[in-house]
């Protein structure tokens, strides 16, 4: 235990995801030992983050004004909705240059045992889009893990009630430049029963 | 399929050991604490990724030391692999196959194959039904690693329904007092979503345990008569959750092959006709974590009925039975026998050497050599203060 504020900043780090009590030492020590000048530009950043930065209105992605870049982007094709669980879903569909369309952020995945539950996600906020805007196909890009699957497929039922609009989930199976034989045996099971005619 | 080598650092209590092996029998002899079965267990783990005799990791590295290391050249058609292992408790091992890494330590599953007969498996007998139904889902694993996933997704699934059920009972029992019942309205909209990945997965794990079971019954049985001649005829048999709702014939030798949908409609519709059950108890009261094993030994359950003599035997009838299917898969797995000779009488040491003598490869650990019948004596370790000298 060091005394006072060190052992406090040192707390502080440690609860941060992915730091572990090591690093939370390390970095405070970092801290301890750098000008003052980096150590208030990192405490104004983190200042700002907290204040300036908020939740698009729309979609629920990180923005700076009421509405995100996306959403107020007239050329992004408002039919197609990718629905992820995260902000950082967002930057990794848009990093693929694929994607026209916009996006609705749920802020996470149905997973009972952390207490997240439907009324915990930004679902209401995605069928409301749906009900008002023109959205004619929604693509389910969860996480293809249990949680992720399980909020995919109680998306699906909640929305197979609005007429003429489609739903799709991401494709799961090989990775690009890979080996088949190096593929597990689920990855592979999935391709191959997700396989499509050519 | 046989063991040509193995090396451990700082496994269990050996800093470091180095042993030949040869095809047929070997025999490790040693005072107790010398550490045989640490050397058995380290195969094991190259098989398993478990331990047969803890859970965690921790206690395998030995004390004072941060990782451990297994490393074994396993001969297979004639082919040599070299898998090596660090286990590093708290953190995911590291596994190299050929001194090159591989992705997850599971893709080494497969290569090293072992029917390990252990002092603890007399729980597979006596201990709860969870034994026995690790029993079957390791056997699941070594004859296809695939199941590793599948039992992994199911209890990741049961694990969030059961949070789930529970928390909606609660609410459940808030609204019936007369509060806001806001809560349980959500819980039962993703309860319906849960119930179907549980029985999707629960089903594939179902199905394999059936056929497992089918496959397995006729050479437990076989194995036990061989063991304990005189003794009344043993047989195994599944017990699903689903009772009567079990399709005819599953599970059963020369039955049907058990078809995963018709088990997942089976598993949905059980699950909804106990649901208000499961909200009052806050348990998942359907699916292949509530099955069991039955061992019966002429007509009554070993469990309780049999003498221990008996419930030995039909632990090894287990194990045994376990090693012909391998076998009869066309996999040749190493046939373990970690101290078991003391505890068995003259004619069921021979009956079980005859057995181990048609092995490629059997590795016995025994603290007296005499226990060990004479067939059995083929290559000759003594493991000793920390060394490990052949003689």
């Amino acid at each position: 235990m060091y005394e006072g504020p060190v052992q406090d900043l040192i707390d502080e780090l440690g609860r941060l995801p992915g730091i572990g009590p090591k690093s939370a030492q390390r970095i405070a020590f970092h801290l301890l030992a750098a000008e003052p000048a980096d150590v208030t530009r990192l405490q104004e950043v983190l200042q700002r983050v907290k204040e300036g930065v908020r939740f698009c209105d729309v979609c629920g992605n990180v923005s700076e004004e009421e509405r995100c870049r996306i959403c107020r982007d007239a050329r992004r094709d408002p039919t197609v909705v990718c629905v992820v669980e995260e902000p950082k879903d967002v930057l990794a569909v848009e990093r693929t240059r694929e994607f026209k369309g916009r996006y609705h952020v749920l802020g996470g995945a149905l997973d009972p045992l952390s207490g997240v539950g439907p009324d915990q996600l930004r679902i209401r906020e995605l069928l409301a889009r749906i009900g008002s805007e023109d959205v004619r196909e929604v693509i389910l890009a969860t996480d293809p893990n249990t949680e992720g699957e399980a909020t995919a497929t109680y998306l699906v039922r909640m929305l197979r009630d609005f007429p003429g609009l489609s739903v799709t989930r991401l494709a799961s199976g090989l990775p690009m430049g890979g080996d088949l034989e190096f593929a597990d045996e689920l990855t592979l099971g999935r391709a191959l029963s997700g396989r499509r005619a050519v | 399929m046989y063991v040509r080598h193995l090396q451990v650092t700082d496994f269990r209590s050996w800093a470091h050991a180095d042993v030949a092996f040869e095809p047929g029998p070997s025999v490790l002899v040693g005072a107790n604490g010398q550490g045989k079965t640490n050397l058995v267990e380290a195969l094991g783990y190259v098989a398993t990724l478990g331990s047969h005799r803890v859970a965690t990791d921790a206690p395998l590295v030995r004390h004072g030391a941060s990782r451990a290391i297994v490393r074994t050249a396993v001969v297979n058609a004639g082919r040599e692999l070299l898998v090596e292992l660090e286990v590093t408790p708290g953190r995911s091992n590291r596994a190299r196959v050929n001194r090159a890494p591989v992705p997850r330590p599971r893709d080494v599953l497969g290569i090293l194959r072992t029917v390990l007969f252990a002092p603890e498996d007399l729980a597979l007998v006596r201990g709860d039904p969870g034994e026995r139904r690790g029993f079957l889902d390791e056997l699941l694993v070594l004859r296809a690693p695939r199941f590793a996933g599948v039992r992994g997704d199911y209890e990741r699934v049961l694990k969030q329904r059961s949070a789930l059920l529970k928390s909606a009972g609660v609410a459940r029992r808030a609204g019936r007092r007369g509060g806001e019942g806001t809560g349980e309205a959500g819980d039962i909209r993703t309860l319906d979503v849960w119930d179907g990945h549980l029985a999707r997965h629960g089903a594939e794990l179902l199905a394999a345990r059936l056929d497992l079971v089918a496959d397995l019954a006729p050479h437990v049985g076989a194995a036990y008569a061989g063991v304990a001649p005189e003794s009344r005829p043993a047989s195994i048999a599944y017990r699903s959750s689903l009772g009567g709702a079990l399709p005819e014939g599953y599970g059963q030798p020369g039955g049907p092959r058990a078809d995963v949908a018709t088990l997942e409609a089976a598993l949905l519709d059980e699950l909804g006709r106990v649901r208000p059950q499961e909200l009052e108890r806050g348990v998942c009261l359907v699916g292949p974590h509530r099955d069991e094993l039955d061992l019966v030994l002429g007509e009554a359950p070993a469990k309780g009925y049999a003498s221990h003599g008996e419930s030995w035997s039909f632990a090894l009838a287990l194990r045994l039975g376990s090693f012909e299917l391998l076998r009869a898969d066309g996999a040749e797995p190493v046939l373990v026998l970690d101290d078991v000779f003391a505890e068995l009488d003259r004619r069921r040491r021979r009956s079980l050497a005859g057995v181990a003598l048609g092995a490629e490869q059997v590795l016995v650990t025994a603290a007296v050599p005499e226990d060990v019948p004479e067939e059995l004596v083929g290559a000759r370790y003594e493991v000793r203060d920390g060394e490990v000298r052949r003689v």
